[in-house]
């Protein structure tokens, strides 16, 4: 027999899974917006990443957006798992092409409100260029941005965000990178949106995801969050609980701070607040607006 | 400007392909100018403001090919046109449209290479890389071009044929064909068939949204039409759920293998010139065809009987009726602008039944009929090498 006629695909075996849904199914208020059957999830103990993931459910359903009208969208990490979870139109891309798939989605249908929820290092490193872009285009959808400050998911390696000095399993004698300060370039790159909380904070989180929800264009939250396997063991925060006093001893609230002065690198304060909330005209507005008088031009409709 | 009407015209190539995609329904376009694809994009940026498409100029082909497939999950019919730089930048998410069943279509119109190579000149030596160049195993549909008539004509299919199988459809152009100009025929809209993806009948809470029907290809639910999907590329059940078990590796990429290979009869298009009682038969494609077809007829004035085969389809490839024509041929030839790689398949596929000749060449122009029909003349005499 060929290996064309060798499988049935109608035989029984063929349907591993059916769909299913479990007992207890709607007994958590968030459980409507998770995908039940993927639950446990794949994250460590101490991991900010649920606490990250839950505010941006909240905010959701804070924002009255319908569930079916709303996209997440994310790259490779542990933090790109998400979109894997949630019970929603979701899709989980190539390490560090959230952000041009999301582009391609978010035109292709503008009635979804889209959401790209990925790593520092996925939307920095192998993703900054698209990164960048988008924020100048101002497309119009929201960032979240996990910084744990390493590549989880690989076994903690160093990122574009791990701060001099500090030990990862590739800069074993520690760190000698400049990092980059997030806020400051996606302000610099035309972000119209630029929030910057840590999972401590997770009430100023869910309303800045939510304000973002509402809001037209390209909106960046970047949430600082513990990993305690890859990053805090070496950083001198073992546990989860460690990062999260951290966040509560060392961040100051400060709205409207200048992006440039953001910056990590003092590592005895975090400034954390809403630097910027301003309007622009976004890609989808411009273009009808150009394409609109080309067709006047033609004297087509 | 603008094609509005059928009609017949004299047209480039590129300018064909662009127009050949408006009438297939293409409504986003993303790319990033190269030679020698660059006019497809700006005849695509002039045509779409009048019809309400999207034109987008990423930030470079990783992002088109990106942005292309995040277009058809929101529900449009899309394309990117590139040329080898800028196709290898493609190849890692040629391989996620694979894997995740997204319908669109990557223009390639090869140039000299490899590397930065004879930007401005033709070559096509970027065959195999439609077949191989993305990881893992893979089944994939390209279609070769030999005209503008057919960059028109073959854009629609390529598009028919992603919407149909619920793939990337590769259309692999060459400089030459592609910056030719030439008569180009465009039907009525009504004599052309348009092929849309199959959309889910059930209810979200019975999809499953990589269960296939009998055809091995699934229903394709986008984004905001209430299916819950999701998509990943890894690999996923039928409920599109990430798997590590290698029963649901094996179902899933022996049934994407299997969606071409079983329905291969219905893909494969090839022409045939004068192969009925050949001898000599020339396997060429592109470019090269056209000077092919010259030396077959010129071999046939001087008493030789050749004749010429030449897939449309390059992958999945004519295997079973190159076989078939290997037990009566006396030898295989194929001309192609490289160094030999679609000459191997031929050599395969005449499963030693007859001697397969390459006649070589590097790019930077195509092969005259004069220097094909002189290999016919040696290789009827006995000495091909
Ligand atoms: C093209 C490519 N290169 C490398 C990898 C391996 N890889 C997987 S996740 C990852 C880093 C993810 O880091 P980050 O985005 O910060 O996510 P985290 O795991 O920290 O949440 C890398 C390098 C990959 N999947 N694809
Ligand atoms: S490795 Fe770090 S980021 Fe990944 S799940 Fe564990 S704690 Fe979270
Ligand atoms: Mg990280």
């Amino acid at each position: 027999m060929s290996i064309r006629q060798s499988r049935n695909w109608f035989s029984p075996d063929y349907m591993v899974h059916k769909k299913t849904r479990k007992s207890g199914y709607g007994l958590h208020p968030l459980d409507d917006y998770l995908k039940k059957d993927r639950i446990p999830h794949i994250w460590c103990p101490g991991c900010g990443l649920g606490v990250v993931l839950s505010a941006y459910i909240r905010a959701l359903k804070a924002s009255g957006i319908p569930q079916d009208k709303t996209a997440l969208v994310s790259g490779i990490g542990c933090t790109g798992r998400a979109a894997g979870y949630v019970n929603m139109d979701s899709f989980h891309m190539t390490h560090g092409r959230a952000i041009p798939f999301a582009t391609g989605l978010k035109i292709g249908n503008p009635d979804v409100v889209t959401t790209v929820f990925s790593g520092d290092g996925d939307l920095f490193s192998i993703g900054g260029n698209h990164f960048i872009h988008a924020a100048r285009r101002n497309v119009d959808f929201n960032v979240i941005c996990v910084n744990n400050f390493n590549y989880g998911m690989t076994g903690g390696q160093a990122a574009p965000t791990t701060p001099m000095e500090v030990r990862t399993s590739t800069t074993p004698y520690g760190g000698f990178e400049q990092p980059f300060n997030l806020p400051s370039v996606a302000a610099g790159a035309g972000a119209v949106y630029v929030a910057r909380w840590t999972t401590y904070h997770v009430e100023q989180l869910t309303k800045g995801i939510e304000e973002a929800l509402h809001k037209d264009g390209f909106c960046f939250i970047e949430v600082l969050s513990p990993c305690p396997t890859g990053y805090g063991r070496k950083a001198g925060q073992k546990a989860g609980k460690d990062t999260m006093l951290y966040y509560r001893d060392k961040s100051r609230i400060e709205h409207g701070a200048n992006p440039n002065d953001v910056s990590l690198d003092d590592k005895d304060e975090i400034i954390v607040g809403k630097f910027v909330d301003r309007h622009a005209p976004t890609f989808q507005e411009k273009r009808r607006e150009v394409f609109q008088k080309a067709r006047d031009m033609m004297g087509v409709k | 400007m603008g094609v509005k009407k059928e009609g017949t015209y004299f047209m480039g190539g590129n300018i064909a392909c662009a127009e050949g995609a408006i009438m297939a329904g293409c409504s986003f376009f993303a790319g990033y100018p190269i030679t020698p694809a660059t006019e497809i994009l700006e005849r695509i940026a002039n045509r779409f403001p009048e019809l309400h498409g999207s034109y987008l100029q990423m930030e470079d082909e990783l992002a088109s090919m990106a942005s292309i497939i995040g277009a058809s999950w929101g529900g449009r019919k899309a394309m990117t046109a590139t040329s080898g730089p800028g196709f290898s930048l493609m190849m890692e998410n040629y391989g996620l449209a694979l894997m995740t069943e997204t319908p669109c279509v990557i223009v390639n119109v090869m140039r000299g290479g490899p590397s930065t190579g004879l930007p401005t000149m033709v070559a096509q030596g970027d065959v195999m890389q439609t077949r191989w160049g993305t990881h893992g195993d893979v089944g994939v549909i390209v279609l070769s071009p030999a005209s503008p008539q057919e960059m028109f004509d073959l854009t629609i299919e390529a598009f028919n044929l992603s919407e149909k199988y619920r793939l990337p459809v590769i259309l692999l152009s060459d400089e030459m064909v592609s910056h030719m100009t030439e008569k180009v025929v465009i039907p009525k809209k009504e004599d052309i068939t348009i092929i849309n993806r199959k959309k889910p009948e059930c209810t979200p809470e019975e999809y499953l949204p990589y269960c296939p029907d009998e055809d091995l290809v699934p229903p394709m639910a986008c984004v905001g039409e209430g299916y819950s999907i999701h998509v990943t590329g890894l690999t996923h059940d039928e409920r599109g759920y990430p798997s590590i078990d290698e029963k649901v590796q094996n179902m899933l990429v022996t049934r994407l293998l299997d969606k071409v290979r079983n329905n291969a009869h219905d893909i494969i298009r090839y022409q045939e010139h004068m192969v009925e009682d050949a001898d000599i038969i020339i396997l060429a494609y592109g470019s090269a065809s056209r000077s092919a077809r010259e030396a077959v007829d010129m071999a046939r004035k001087k008493g030789i009987k050749a004749g010429l085969i030449r897939p449309i389809t390059i992958w999945p490839f004519p295997e079973d009726r190159i076989s078939e024509l290997a037990e009566r041929a006396q030898a295989f030839v194929v001309a192609e602008i490289n160094f030999g790689q679609m000459v191997y398949e031929v050599e395969r596929c005449c499963r030693g039944c007859c001697p397969t000749y390459l006649i070589p060449r590097m790019g930077g122009s195509i092969h005259t009929p004069e220097e094909i029909l002189d290999r016919i003349e040696k290789i009827s005499k006995g000495g091909g090498q």
